[in-house]
């Protein structure tokens, strides 16, 4: 597919685009004055530039099919065996594919959505703080700062979450569970806090900049012409923001929010270190040893997975990465279904 | 519904460049006030004055005293937004909100201070106000399409329904058909003089003619050279602006002799 492919982007120009563009090229190297030389360079520079951004994005297509190839490839023989294949597998302790892959995607989605439940309110009014509210020189220190964060590794971030936020969340999180604890949600909570909250909360952390960061570009973007409307109408800042910011960075939040919610599914490092791993499918946010992740449980099995086994983790990965496609889908369809109403025209 | 501003010894600076000086000014009530002059000469950075829009604008502020009925517009206890709420202003290019529909952009100003109107007294005013608008009958079959996509004459009579429905004492037109044909010009300039009975309107313009055509007087603004301030140089009845000025320049910029 990839030959065929870049045979043809090769060859159209010749045949397709008629003498023209040839002839200039040899024109200009016989030294003939026929055609101004910038002409042709430029044209040549075009087509280079064309046939470079043209192959990149081949290129991406390419490589995507090439993971989703190998990993179908890789799992087929997992997702197609009978329960009593696994029955080897430790990790596995005696299920079958899917009542052992469903667990983890619930425990994968969940973490990511208490992510970004907690990181996108904050994202939105940090982001907000910084386009429309602090004085030039804070909100572009904020920046630096906000951009600095990306730049952590995640192991960084698992180690801060294991020394500093654990101690700190503990005493809320036992608040919570004897005040409203009648609540399943918060019910039970044991020290120390390797819960799936404190998960979804040094989750959120991680994702916060990239989020912030997109969605601050976005509002810096609104029109000051709207922007002027909404305030020679009478609205106030805040009121301003919400009649000319907010919705015309609609589009843009959820893009930044499906960014973030693509990093945190696919999270294993500060999952790993932070989460104490269970296999049930439950709301008990407070609960050690009620969860885990597809990224975190492949990493924290594949050194003893026997061949049975690597297989079972790779259809896993498969299935994550299903997942994490299936949420782009939908992020897009949101995006679109009010695309008439969203400004760029 | 529609009240007189007068305007004394008005100096309007960005941050250390004075922009327009010394300008006094009567503006009367149910009349069109034009002004007209060069570019850079300070028409757009006066007219958003009367109604505290040129806060908006980092560094941007005045000195003197522009008065509505007797209350002074800068005065420290005034709040801008509800001086925003009295004089209502429409920009150079058509600036309908791309996020709302055609009603809901009629109502933006309205819902605004978390005000709550029945759906009745909505539906009602949509209606009185795109047809004070001169655009009901192009809209009345799509209220519930984006506002971007009317042509752009009918956006820019689209925002004017959407400052009249707040019921504005005066309404700021800043060159509100440059971005028109003539047709839709002339449509708004009907519209023009059909409001002046209700408010008090002020409207900027590079067109001659239309000054001439919908205004009740006319100001000529001229700035010296790049670097001076622009200044209020006449103002008079319109017919007498255009047949015997007072001023030379006034003269010279109107026959065209330069500007
Ligand atoms: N935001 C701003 N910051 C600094 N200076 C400004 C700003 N806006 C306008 N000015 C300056 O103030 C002067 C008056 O500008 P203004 O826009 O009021 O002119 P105008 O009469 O409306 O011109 P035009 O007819 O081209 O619209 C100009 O010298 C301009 O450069
Ligand atoms: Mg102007």
């Amino acid at each position: 597919m990839e030959n065929h492919v870049t045979a043809t982007q090769n060859a159209e120009p010749k045949p397709g685009r008629s003498g023209a563009s040839s002839a200039a090229d040899t024109t200009s190297t016989a030294g003939a004055a026929a055609l101004p030389r910038t002409g042709s360079s430029g044209r040549l520079g075009n087509r280079i530039f064309a046939g470079l951004s043209t192959g990149s994005g081949v290129l991406i297509l390419v490589i995507l099919a090439a993971v989703a190839a190998f990993l179908l490839y890789r799992a087929w023989p997992a997702l197609t065996a009978g329960a009593d294949t696994f029955a080897e597998v430790d990790f596995m302790s005696g299920r079958g594919l899917w009542a052992w892959v469903a667990p983890l995607v619930f425990g994968t989605v969940l973490s990511s959505v208490l992510a970004l439940v907690v990181a996108v309110p904050l994202s939105i009014g940090i982001a907000l703080f910084i386009s429309h509210y602090a004085p030039r020189r804070l909100a572009q220190l904020l920046g630096y700062v906000i951009d600095l964060l990306a730049a952590i590794p995640s192991v960084i971030f698992g180690l801060w979450g294991i020394q500093w936020l654990m101690p700190l969340v503990s005493p809320v999180f036992t608040w919570l569970s004897t005040r409203l604890g009648f609540i399943p949600l918060f019910a039970g909570y044991q020290a120390p806090a390797r819960n799936i909250m404190t998960a979804g909360l040094v989750l959120a952390v991680m994702i916060l900049p990239i989020i912030t960061a997109t969605i601050r570009e976005v509002f810096l973007q609104t029109p000051r012409l709207h922007e002027e409307a909404s305030l020679a109408l009478g609205a106030t800042r805040w009121e301003m923001i919400r009649q000319a910011v907010l919705p015309f960075g609609r589009s843009g939040i959820i893009s930044a929010a499906m960014l973030g919610l693509g990093r945190a599914l696919g999270e294993t490092m500060a999952v790993l270190m932070v989460l104490s791993p269970g296999y049930a499918i439950n709301l008990f946010l407070l609960q050690p040893g009620q969860h885990q992740s597809i990224a975190a449980n492949i990493a924290s099995h594949l050194p003893e997975a026997g061949s049975t086994g690597v297989d079972a983790l790779i259809a896993s990965g498969l299935i994550l990465f299903a997942v994490t496609f299936g949420v782009n889908l939908i992020a897009r369809w949101v995006i679109n279904r009010r695309a008439e109403f969203s400004g760029a025209n | 519904m529609s009240k007189r501003i007068d305007i004394s010894d008005l100096n309007v600076y960005y941050g250390d460049f004075l922009a327009v000086e010394g300008v006094h000014m009567s503006i009367e009530p149910r009349s069109v006030t034009a002004l007209i002059g060069p570019s850079g000469c300070g028409k757009s950075t006066f007219l958003r004055t009367l109604n505290r829009m040129h806060e908006v604008i980092p560094g941007a502020r005045v000195t003197g005293k522009a008065v509505m009925d007797g209350q002074d517009l800068y005065a420290p206890d005034i709040d801008p937004v509800e001086v925003r709420r009295q004089v209502g202003m429409v920009f150079q290019r058509p600036n309908p909100f791309p996020t709302m529909s055609i009603a809901d952009n009629v109502l933006a100003g309205v819902k605004l201070n978390n005000r709550r109107i029945s759906k009745a007294a909505a539906d009602e005013l949509v209606e009185r106000s795109l047809t004070g608008a001169n655009l009901w009958n192009e809209v009345k079959d799509r209220l519930e399409k984006p506002g971007s996509s009317l042509s752009g004459g009918q956006q820019q009579r689209l925002c004017i329904a959407r400052a009249i429905a707040v019921q504005p004492q005066v309404l700021l037109m800043d060159e509100p058909c440059s971005a028109l044909d003539p047709i839709s010009t002339l449509a708004i300039e009907e519209l023009v003089h059909e409001l002046k009975n209700d408010y008090t309107i002020v409207i900027v313009t590079h067109n001659m003619q239309q000054a001439a055509r919908v205004s009740d007087r006319t100001g000529f603004f001229n700035i010296e050279g790049t670097g001076k301030p622009g200044r209020l140089i006449e103002m008079d009845d319109t017919t007498t602006m255009f047949s015997s000025p007072a001023q030379q320049a006034t003269e010279d910029y109107i026959s065209g002799r330069f500007g």
